[in-house]
C-alpha cells in the first residue's frame, strides 16, 4: 500500500475540500492552539535562543559549503566503526538497497522508526510489493499506515485524525482482541498500540530509522523521538538500517548539540525531546544487545542539485515543523492538501524541487507572505523568498494561467507609465464608485469573479490612493 | 556502488564550484572536526556543583521524572526496595554488569531479587547506572555495553536510573568532553542515550500521554 500518489497538481481542489471538512478544521485548531504557544514559551525561557539560531544557521551553511569533504569524513568513521555506507542517487536506488539488505537478512517483517525520507522515497509500498512487510512504530505513523494515508504533518503525522477514527481503525485491524473492549479514551488507544507493537518490535528481523543528524567527527547517526519507538526499532532486530539524505551531515557532536537546542523547542516546545540517541556502528564485542549489522543509506535525490542555487538555503532545514505550525494557510487546509509528503511552507519550497515545478508549482503560491514561517524557522531559512523564486520560475516557464499572465502584463504596462496609470485608476475608481453608489458593494464584477465568488467587492469611495497621498504631502 | 558515490560527490563539487583537493577547504574541515568548537552554551547550567544538581533535579521533575537523593551508593538498594513497595511493584529488578550496581548488597529488608543481563521485554523494572547527567535540561546520559545494556532503558515499564551527583554537568558539551577523555577522540560507544523524562506521545488529538513505547515512568536516584 503506497499512499503517496502525488496530488499536488490539484492543490486548489484539495484545499477547497479541506476547508469544507469540519473534523479537519477542528484538528487544525489544535495545531494552531498548541504548537505556537509552546514554542513561544520555550524560546522565551532560553535567553540564548536567538544566538543559538544564528549558530545553528552558520553551522549548516559551513557544512553545506564543505559537504563533499564532510561526507567523506563521515563515511570513513562509519566504516571504522564497522558499519556500511551505501550511496543512492535517487529514490529507486535507495529502495533497492534497502530491499537488498532485507533479503540478505532473510527479513519477512521490518519495524520502522518515523522517517520522512522513507515517505519521500515511498519505501513502504516498495517493500510490500516485494514481499517484505514494513511496520510503522511511531504511534502517528502507525495510525496513518493502517489508514493508508501519507502524513499530514512532518512531526505529527496523524494530526488530522480524531480519536474516534483511531478507535475505528484499531477495531478494524486488531480483530484478535475483545470486541467489547473500551477504547473511548486516548490512554486506552495508546495502551493497545503499545501492546500490539511490542510484539512486532521483538519479532522484526530488520529495523529502519531515519536520522536527524549524521556526525562526521564520529560516524554517528542521531535520532530524536519522544515515544522510544525509534530505539526499540534499532536495538532489537539483528540489522539496523539508517536512511538519510546528504544534508543531514553535521561536523561534530558539539555542532549537533547546538542544533538540538533549537530543534525540540521549535518543534513541540519541549526543551529536549525524551530520547536523543547517538548510534555508532554495530554491536561491539561483549555487548549483550544492539544490532549485529549497521547500514547507512545516503540519499541524494535532488539535494546535490540544490547546492549552488538559490534553493541551497533550504538544505539547512531540520524538519522541526515550526513553519507549518505557524502558517495561516496550513492552519486553513491541513497537510494533505499539499498533495505529497512535505506540507506547509517548507513543503512549498521543497516539493517543486523534488517532484518538479510542473507538478508542485501551485504550492509556492499558497502563501500570504506574512513571514511568520521565516520568523520562527530555527535555521533562519528565508522561506518566503524561496517561494518567490519558485513563482518567478513558474512565470518564466509559462506555467502561470493565461489570465494571470495577461493581467500582470496589463498592470505592468500601466505601472511603467505613471501618468497613464494615474489617469486609468482615476477613471476606473470614479466609474466603480458611481456604479456602486446604491449598495456600496458589488456582488459580481467582470474579470474579478475569483474575488466576488466568495465575498463582495466594496465600491471605492473618494479619490485614488495616489491622489490622497499627493494631497496630504501638499498639506504637510 | 563506488560509481554512484563518486558521481554524487562530483555533483556536489561541481554545483558548489569547488575542488575536493583544495587545501584550504580540507584544512577548514579538519580543523573544525579536531577542535569541535563549543558555540553558544546556555548560562543556566553554569553553576556550582550543589546548584547544578538542584537544577538537574528540577528540570527532570519538570518533564515528569520522579527523583530522590541518597547519601551514598550503598543506600541505593534500600531506596529501590522502598520505591518498589511504594508503587506496589514486585521486589524484582534487572540490572547489567555495572559494578556500581552489581557490587551493592541487594539483600536489604526482605531482599530485592536481582536479575542480570539484557532484557527480553518481560521485566517490569530495570535499574541502570547513568554515565552522567546534564543539568540544563534534566537529561540522563546512558552508554551501551555489558555494564548497562541498552534494552534496559527501553523495554521495562519502570526505569530506575542511578546517577552520581559528581557526574552531573551543566551542559551537553561537558558530556562530550568527558567521553573523549574516556574513549579517545572520534570514538563513541555503540549507543549513547540522552533520556529526558519518561516516554510519551501526543499523536492522538495532541493529548500528551506518558508511556508510549518506552518506560511509562522514570525514577532517578541521585547519589552523593
Amino acid at each position: 500500500m503506497t499512499a503517496h500518489v502525488i496530488t499536488s497538481p490539484r492543490f486548489k481542489e484539495n484545499a477547497h475540500e479541506a476547508m469544507l471538512s469540519p473534523p479537519l478544521q477542528k484538528a487544525m485548531g489544535n495545531v494552531e492552539r498548541n504548537f505556537i504557544e509552546r514554542r513561544a514559551q520555550a524560546a522565551a525561557n532560553l535567553p540564548e535562543f536567538e544566538a543559538l539560531r544564528d549558530a545553528a544557521r552558520d553551522i549548516k551553511t559551513h557544512t553545506l559549503k564543505h559537504l563533499d569533504l564532510y561526507l567523506e569524513a563521515y563515511e570513513r568513521k562509519v566504516t571504522e566503526a564497522g558499519g556500511h555506507v551505501h550511496w543512492a542517487a535517487d529514490a529507486d536506488a535507495a529502495n533497492k538497497i534497502v530491499l537488498d539488505i532485507c533479503r540478505k537478512a532473510g527479513a519477512r517483517t521490518v519495524t520502522k522508526g518515523k522517517s520522512m525520507i522513507s515517505e519521500e522515497i515511498g519505501l513502504n509500498g516498495f517493500l510490500e510489493a516485494n514481499g517484505v512487510t514494513p511496520v510503522e512504530t511511531d504511534l502517528g505513523e502507525y495510525i496513518i499506515q493502517l489508514r493508508g494515508e501519507a502524513p499530514s504533518h512532518i512531526i505529527a503525522p496523524a494530526v488530522h485524525v480524531n480519536k474516534e477514527e483511531v478507535e475505528a481503525e484499531f477495531r478494524r485491524v486488531h480483530t484478535h482482541l475483545d470486541p467489547k473492549r473500551d477504547l473511548s479514551e486516548p490512554t486506552s488507544l495508546l495502551a493497545e498500540a503499545r501492546g500490539e507493537l511490542r510484539q512486532k518490535f521483538l519479532a522484526a528481523d530488520v529495523g529502519i530509522t531515519g536520522a536527524n543528524f549524521l556526525i562526521a567527527e564520529t560516524g554517528t547517526s542521531v535520532i530524536v523521538t519522544n515515544e522510544g519507538n525509534g530505539d526499540l526499532t534499532q536495538i532489537l532486530p539483528r540489522v539496523h538500517v539508517v536512511i538519510a539524505s546528504l544534508e543531514k551531515i553535521t561536523p561534530t557532536l558539539e555542532d549537533a548539540s547546538q542544533i538540538l537546542r533549537v530543534l525540540a523547542r521549535s518543534a513541540t516546545g519541549q526543551e529536549m525531546s525524551v530520547y536523543t540517541t547517538f548510534s555508532t556502528g554495530p554491536r561491539r564485542p561483549g555487548d549483550p544487545d544492539g544490532p549485529e549489522e549497521y547500514h547507512v543509506v545516503l540519499l541524494d535525490n535532488g539535494r546535490s542539485a540544490m547546492l549552488g542555487t538559490e534553493f541551497e538555503d533550504m538544505l539547512r532545514c531540520i524538519r522541526c515543523g515550526a513553519c507549518m505550525n505557524h502558517c495561516p494557510v496550513y492552519h486553513a487546509i491541513g497537510g494533505h492538501a499539499y498533495g505529497w509528503v512535505y506540507p506547509g511552507p517548507m513543503g512549498a519550497v521543497l516539493t517543486p524541487t523534488l517532484i518538479g515545478v510542473e507538478k508542485g508549482g501551485h504550492l509556492p503560491n499558497a502563501s500570504t507572505f506574512c513571514g511568520r514561517c521565516e520568523s520562527v524557522c530555527p535555521m533562519r531559512i528565508p522561506l518566503p523568498k524561496l517561494m518567490r523564486h519558485w513563482r518567478e520560475r513558474e512565470f518564466e516557464r509559462h506555467l502561470t494561467p493565461p489570465t494571470a499572465r495577461w493581467s500582470l502584463k496589463t498592470w505592468a504596462f500601466f505601472a511603467t507609465r505613471p501618468r497613464l496609470y494615474r489617469l486609468a485608476t482615476r477613471v476606473a475608481m470614479g466609474t466603480l464608485g458611481m456604479l456602486g453608489r446604491g449598495s456600496g458593494r458589488f456582488r459580481s464584477l467582470p474579470l474579478a469573479s475569483g474575488w466576488t465568488k466568495y465575498r463582495d467587492m466594496p465600491a471605492p469611495q473618494g479619490s485614488t490612493f495616489q491622489a490622497e497621498w499627493a494631497k496630504r504631502r501638499r498639506a504637510a | 556502488m563506488t560509481a554512484t558515490r563518486d558521481a554524487i560527490l562530483n555533483r556536489v563539487r561541481r554545483n558548489l564550484g569547488v575542488s575536493g583537493t583544495d587545501v584550504t577547504r580540507r584544512a577548514a574541515v579538519a580543523d573544525r572536526i579536531t577542535r569541535a568548537p563549543a558555540g553558544v552554551v546556555p548560562a543556566r547550567g553554569q553553576l556550582d556543583p550543589a546548584d547544578r544538581v538542584a537544577l538537574f533535579v528540577a528540570k527532570a521533575e519538570g518533564v515528569q521524572a520522579t527523583t530522590e537523593r541518597v547519601a551514598s551508593a550503598a543506600d541505593v538498594p534500600a531506596a529501590v526496595a522502598d520505591f518498589l513497595r511504594r508503587h506496589n511493584l514486585p521486589q524484582r529488578v534487572r540490572i547489567g554488569a555495572d559494578p556500581r550496581l552489581a557490587g551493592l548488597d541487594w539483600a536489604v529488608g526482605a531482599g530485592v531479587e536481582v536479575l542480570s543481563g539484557p532484557s527480553d521485554g518481560s521485566d517490569l523494572v530495570c535499574v541502570s547506572h547513568a554515565a552522567a547527567g546534564v543539568a540544563e535540561t534534566g537529561t540522563l546520559v546512558l552508554t551501551s555495553g555489558p555494564d548497562n545494556p541498552t534494552t534496559l532503558n527501553f523495554l521495562p515499564d519502570v526505569h530506575v536510573v542511578v546517577v552520581d551527583a559528581g557526574t552531573i554537568g551543566g551542559d551537553y558539551e561537558t558530556v562530550w568532553r568527558d567521553l573523549r577523555a574516556r574513549l579517545g577522540k572520534g570514538v563513541m560507544p555503540r549507543t549513547v542515550n540522552f533520556v529526558t523524562g519518561p516516554s510519551r506521545s501526543a499523536d492522538i488529538e495532541q493529548t500528551l500521554l506518558l508511556g508510549a513505547h518506552g518506560p511509562r515512568s522514570l525514577h532517578v536516584i541521585v547519589t552523593g
